[in-house]
């Protein structure tokens, strides 16, 4: 038993580490290892896949918060949409074939891969428009953060508001539908549609996720699916993960981000175009 | 223009810094149930709970946890755990409010307003 709370700790820290990095949730890292490493229950792996994005989220969110990383308007007025996103996911299941949103979503982000390669190979991370964008400044989410690696506050505009909120709403079907984390979605509709530096879209994806995972946990939580002797040591674990992940991001080097982001978002796009057309790997 | 970008700014650093210390309790409180409630599973060896069985029904976590019954514990550290961003979102609300940013109040209520019909949802939908 002290065994398993150790290995789950350990997982944490690691999955808590990276999810805070990246903007992700921890399902990606936590469900693998669960099932094909730990032979759990694909169930069970859920459930602690939605209480690993919680603490994900608020662990990571403690720091973002202190150090102004996150953009909090963003954040609020997408959650509108991922929210709204997650009720109609839920009400479609069974209405709705899979297949067709696994197919959008794995070409949306193999697409989202490829713009953020041009964007590494470009070499430039924050674009300057002359001219604001008027519901952008409207609903005021232009921001500005200090970047720890560069040294210096970064002032950056928000754009495609439309777009971004209609990707925020498809990630809260996909999360309400599919039952997937979608900080994936969300890093990328900020960072590819709305034109956010990287850095605080994948902390104010962090802090969006919580708020949509929460939406759904309560139904994993009542139906048995979390497991206390595996999820609450893998908690314990992600929360202090995240909190050190929060601070290694602020000082990493957009670019490093970037590099290892590129892989694991056409992983993930690849993988759902299979699903989509019924192809296992 | 430049003076309202930064009344703008201290504005959200304010918001932020009070979202970021009541997230902050929240968290730490949760760790320390889960905590609490992982040492004595540890210590015992016992869940509080024949075979694999972990209780689920509010009544039955608080309870268990009145007895201090570990599983009951640690139940209740992850409930008070999801619970925490609900509590960003309400305290998102009130720093809006204190900042005078109304469209924000507007925004941030509709989100708590979705959020809960969310959760209505959840809890009856199995």
């Amino acid at each position: 038993m002290i065994q398993t709370a150790l290995i789950m700790i350990g997982v944490g820290i690691f999955a808590g580490i990276a999810g805070a990095i990246l903007g992700i949730g921890g399902g990606m890292i936590i469900t693998p290892i669960l099932t094909l490493g730990m032979g759990l229950n694909i169930k069970y792996a859920i459930g602690a896949s939605i209480i690993a994005v919680i603490a994900t989220s608020s662990g990571s969110t403690i720091a973002y918060l202190r150090d102004n990383v996150l953009n909090l308007r963003v954040a609020m007025f997408l959650e509108i949409a991922t929210t709204i996103g997650a009720i109609v996911g839920a009400l479609l299941t069974g209405v709705l074939d899979p297949k067709y949103l696994y197919l959008l979503f794995g070409c949306l982000l193999v697409f989202s891969g490829w713009n953020m390669y041009r964007k590494l190979r470009r070499g430039q991370e924050v674009l300057q428009r002359v001219e604001p964008d008027k519901i952008a400044s409207k609903l005021k989410l232009n921001g500005s953060y200090y970047d720890k690696a560069e040294m210096k506050t970064i002032d950056y505009q928000v754009e495609n508001v439309p777009a971004g909120f209609s990707v925020m709403f498809g990630a809260g079907v996909a999360s309400g539908l599919l039952g997937i984390g979608s900080g994936a979605f969300k890093v990328m509709a900020m960072d590819t549609f709305m034109k956010m530096p990287l850095k605080p879209s994948s902390s104010t994806s962090n802090l969006m996720m919580g708020v949509t995972a929460a939406a759904s946990a309560t139904v994993y939580f009542f139906n048995g699916s979390i497991l206390p002797g595996i999820a609450v040591p893998m908690a314990l674990g992600i929360l202090g993960g995240a909190v050190i992940g929060s601070r290694i991001m602020q000082v990493l080097p957009a670019r490093w981000i970037r590099i290892v982001f590129i892989p694991i978002i056409l992983y993930i796009g690849i993988q759902m175009l299979g699903k989509g057309l019924g192809v296992h790997f | 223009m430049q003076e309202k970008q930064s009344a703008t700014a201290t504005e959200m650093a304010q918001v932020e810094t009070i979202i970021g210390r009541i997230l902050q309790i929240g968290v730490v409180f949760s760790a320390i149930v889960m905590g609490i409630g992982l040492v004595i599973l540890l210590a015992t060896g016992d869940s509080g709970y024949a075979g694999h069985a972990v209780p689920l029904t509010m009544a039955a976590i608080l309870v268990g946890s009145w007895q201090l019954k570990s599983y009951a514990i640690m139940m209740l550290g992850m409930y008070c755990l999801i619970l925490t961003p609900v509590l960003r979102v309400v305290v998102s609300i009130y720093a809006f409010y204190k900042e005078r940013d109304h469209l924000y109040v507007a925004i941030t209520t509709a989100v708590l307003i979705i959020l809960m019909i969310a959760l209505a949802i959840g809890l009856t939908g199995k």
